[in-house]
Formats: C-alpha cells, structure tokens, sequence
C-alpha cells in the first residue's frame, strides 16, 4: 500500500529525514517510535504534504500512485488520512460543515455521488457513538474549546467519517487519559483494523499498543529506521529506552 | 457656501481616495433617520461605489440594526454613519467590506452616547487583496452625564496579499464617569496552519480559504435580516476579489 523508498526530506534547509525507507501492506499496522527530534512527526507531514516539509530526496508511492506529487487534499481523496498531533482550533467553522464538505469533496474527486444532508448526519451521529464524542460538539466549531482528549477523539470521529484506507496518527495517544486512550485505541481497531486498510500508529510510549497491537514496530533515530521488529520490539523499549538501540 | 475638498491633513480624510472624491463633491446631505423612543430600525447597505451618508437620532429606548456590506466593482466605497443614542438606546453596526486590485474601502462612523445606559455594538471585518486599502474610522463619544454607557468596537482584517493595507482608527472621547468602553483591532493573515489542516481533510485550497473568510466574516452579520442574502453577495465579492 505504502512504499517509501529512501526518503529525505528538510525543514527550513535543516535535514531531518535522511534516507528513510519504509513498506506497509494492506492489513498491517506499524508503529514508529523514536526519541525525541528523530523525525518522527516529520515524516507525517512529508507524507500529508504540509508546506515547508521539502523532500529533497527519494520516492513514495501511495497504492500505486507517486503521493509526491498530489497537493494534501489529493492525498486525501486517494485514502490518506493525517491525525495530527495538535488538532488545530478553526473559529467559526464548524465541524458538521466543514466534514460534509470534505468527505463531499473527497467523494466527488473519485467520481462518486456526494452524501445528502440526512445521510452524513447519520454517519457522523454513528462515528461519534463509536469515539463517545456528544453529537452536540460537533455542530461547534472545529476544536474551539475541546479539552486535549476532546480534541484527539474528535480526529478518531474525523477518520471514521472519512473513512481512509491509510491512516497516520500522529501522536495520538499523547494528551489523553486511560479512558480516553482506551476509547481512542478502541475506534482505530474498529475504523481501521481491516484487511484492505493500514495504520501508521507514530508514537513515544508502549501504551496505546497496549491497545492497538502493532504487527511491525520501527525505531527511528536521525532520520532514519534504525531498527525494526514485532510488538515485543516496543516492549523491550519500553523497558531499556531507545539508548541500546541507537 | 461650499465647504471646500478635504485634503489628507483632515483625519477623517486621510485615507480616502480624494480623486473619486472630488467627482462626488459637494457631498449630498446625509440621510435622516428619527427612531421613534421604543421603536427599532434596521437596514442593510450594500455599497459599491460613492459616498453613503447617513445619520440616526435614536430616542430612548429605540433600537437601530445597519449592516454593511462595502464591495463590487467600484474603485472607491465609503460609509459614514452618525449615530446619536439618548438614554438606554441600543446601536448595532456589523460592516464587511472587501477589495482587490487598488480598491479602496471606508467605514467611518461617529457614535454619540448623549443618554445614560445606551450600548452600541461595532463589528467589522475587511477581507483586503492585491493593493486594496481598507478602513475603518470609529469615534466615539460619550457626553457628559451619559453614565452607564455601554460601547465596543471590534474591527479586523485579513490581508490576503503583502501589498494590501488595512487601517484602524479608534477613537474614545469620553467626558462621563461611569462608562465601559471596548475596542480592540487586530490585522492579519489566513492562518495556515489551519489551511493545511482543511486541506489534509480533501477540501483543496481554494475551498479551504473559503470556508476560513466565511467563518472571518460571519460574525459582522449575525442578527442581520436576511442573513443569508448578505452572506451570499460577500461570498461572491470574495470569489472575484481573492
């Protein structure tokens, strides 16, 4: 589904992302620790299209298709989804509003039928339940006044409504509480735990895998996957630090 | 007599276009509008071109709602309201206004408490391209005695190019005691992180910046009568300006 293939990329001409090679298959779930100032939320942007990430090296190929080349909302259309560390507050936006026009938008670039008024609320009501979000909140606007764990649940709805076929979570789990993290660990399973679909979980602690189980686990050091191996891999980390491993 | 063409020394002319200015002079009388004591009073001005001018004696207890629409294809708009608020009084003004090329666009407005206990409310958001000047000229003065007076003002803009201006001018004279007065300004850009954000999600950029400006100036016209229509026509004058 993923392929990255010697990527390096550069934030305001600093490297950051240094020959970064990577594959994800339908069906899997990797999980990308690292200490901090590896890269590792780099790398999520680079792979969203946030400007000012320049990739100054390598290729990426989403499903087939060069993701380098797409401006973020391609991305998306083509099954991309960016949980995003700091979900960003947007005053006088609200969330209904702005998801119905991004899912129709996303629908309409693949040639399909946009969703009516009826049939969104329906699916945002369904996607809310699952994440334990109230309705009510979003007909707010986008993020203005959620808590932290608001904030990163409403990003859980988001992608159940959106309904990506890859999806990288930026640090989902930080900011939340046990519940929280259960209740978000819970939705990414349900949303996204499917054969024709994959997760890029980017995270600094074992906990959230407690609850996701990863198939892969990488550590990422300058830039680049230092090493790789299976759920244990986070817990031996868990237990020495990234230290022995860089 | 004439009074004679302002120059840029007079303040409240400094940022005017003064050649179209000039085509207009000597300026019309402004409208005058008496709002019974109890009664309310609403208009919505869609200006696209010339000098508007109206002034507004609310009695006690009367009600007055204008909203402002400044766009289109004219190269210069002004509004000038003078509004008069005698006791208890409430005063509603929600302004947009919006320009591209060398547009150039001008709110000013004199508000006077002369009564105790009257609230005006001020709202205006500009939304300023290409080398358009946008302005907002806000006076407001509370008589003496006029205690209780309850006056805010909050005025934006965003620039969506580096060579476009916007211009803020409060200004408070103030001779009671007992008196809330709120302004605030603020001058800035499409934030872009939350472009990316809109845009991560399937909307491309220009519905991204759409949806933002709207959300920018929605609150200029909340409570206008026919919201929507007003919302519609700056919809569109955003379109053609951005």
């Amino acid at each position: 589904m993923l392929q990255i293939h010697n990527l390096s990329a550069a934030v305001a001409d600093k490297p950051i992302l240094n020959d970064l090679t990577l594959t994800i298959n339908a069906g899997e779930i990797h999980a990308i620790m690292g200490p901090n100032g590896a890269g590792k939320s780099t790398l999520g942007y680079v792979l969203g299209g946030r400007p000012g990430y320049e990739v100054t090296g390598g290729s990426v190929a989403f499903n087939g298709q060069d993701l380098l080349a797409l401006a973020p909302h391609e991305r998306a259309a083509a099954g991309l989804f960016l949980g995003f560390q700091y979900p960003v507050e947007i005053p006088g936006v609200s969330f209904v509003q702005f998801l119905r026009e991004s899912l129709n938008a996303q629908r309409r670039a693949r040639g399909e039928e946009p969703l009516s008024g009826g049939a969104f609320l329906k699916l945002a009501r369904e996607q809310a339940a699952l994440l334990r979000l109230d309705m009510e909140m979003l007909k707010r606007p986008v993020n203005v006044g959620f808590s932290g764990g608001e904030k990163k649940r409403a990003e859980m709805v988001q992608m159940g409504i959106l309904d990506p076929r890859l999806a990288i979570l930026d640090e989902t789990d930080s900011g939340l509480d046990i519940d929280a993290l259960r209740i978000c660990g819970e939705g990414i399973n349900a949303i996204m735990r499917k054969p024709d679909k994959a997760v890029l979980l980017i995270t600094h602690y074992q906990r959230l895998l407690d609850y996701v189980k990863p198939d892969f686990v990488h550590v990422l050091a300058g830039g680049k996957i230092i090493r790789s191996g299976g759920a244990d891999l986070a817990l031996e980390l868990e237990e020495h630090g990234y230290e022995p491993a860089l | 007599m004439t009074l004679p063409l302002p120059t840029r020394k007079a303040e409240d002319w400094r940022y005017a276009d003064l050649t179209a200015t000039a085509k207009q002079w000597p300026l019309p009388a402004a409208e005058r509008i008496a709002v019974p004591a109890g009664e309310a009073f609403t208009r919505n001005i869609i200006a696209d071109g010339g000098i508007t001018r109206l002034s507004v004696e609310l009695a006690p207890d009367a009600k007055a709602a204008i909203h402002i629409l400044s766009a289109g294809t004219a190269e210069y708009s002004r509004v000038e309201l003078d509004v008069t608020l005698h006791a208890s009084a409430n005063f509603t003004l929600g302004g947009v206004q919006i320009g591209g090329d060398a547009q150039n666009r001008e709110i000013v407005t004199r508000i006077h408490h002369e009564g105790t206990g009257a609230i005006s409310r001020q709202t205006v958001r500009s939304v300023l391209a290409g080398h358009a000047i946008g302005s907002f000229l806000g006076q407001i003065a509370v008589a003496r005695g006029a205690n209780g007076t309850d006056a805010a003002q909050s005025v934006r803009a965003m620039l969506l190019s580096p060579t476009a201006t916007a211009n803020a001018r409060p200004e408070l004279e103030i001779f009671a005691d007992d008196v809330k007065c709120a302004h605030g300004c603020a001058v800035g850009q499409l934030d872009a992180a939350a472009l990316f954000y809109l845009q991560s999600r399937g909307l491309d950029p220009a519905a991204a910046r759409r949806l933002m400006l709207q959300a920018f100036i929605a609150e200029a016209f909340a409570g206008a009568d026919d919201q929507a229509h007003l919302m519609n026509l700056a919809l569109a004058a955003l379109e053609r300006a951005a």
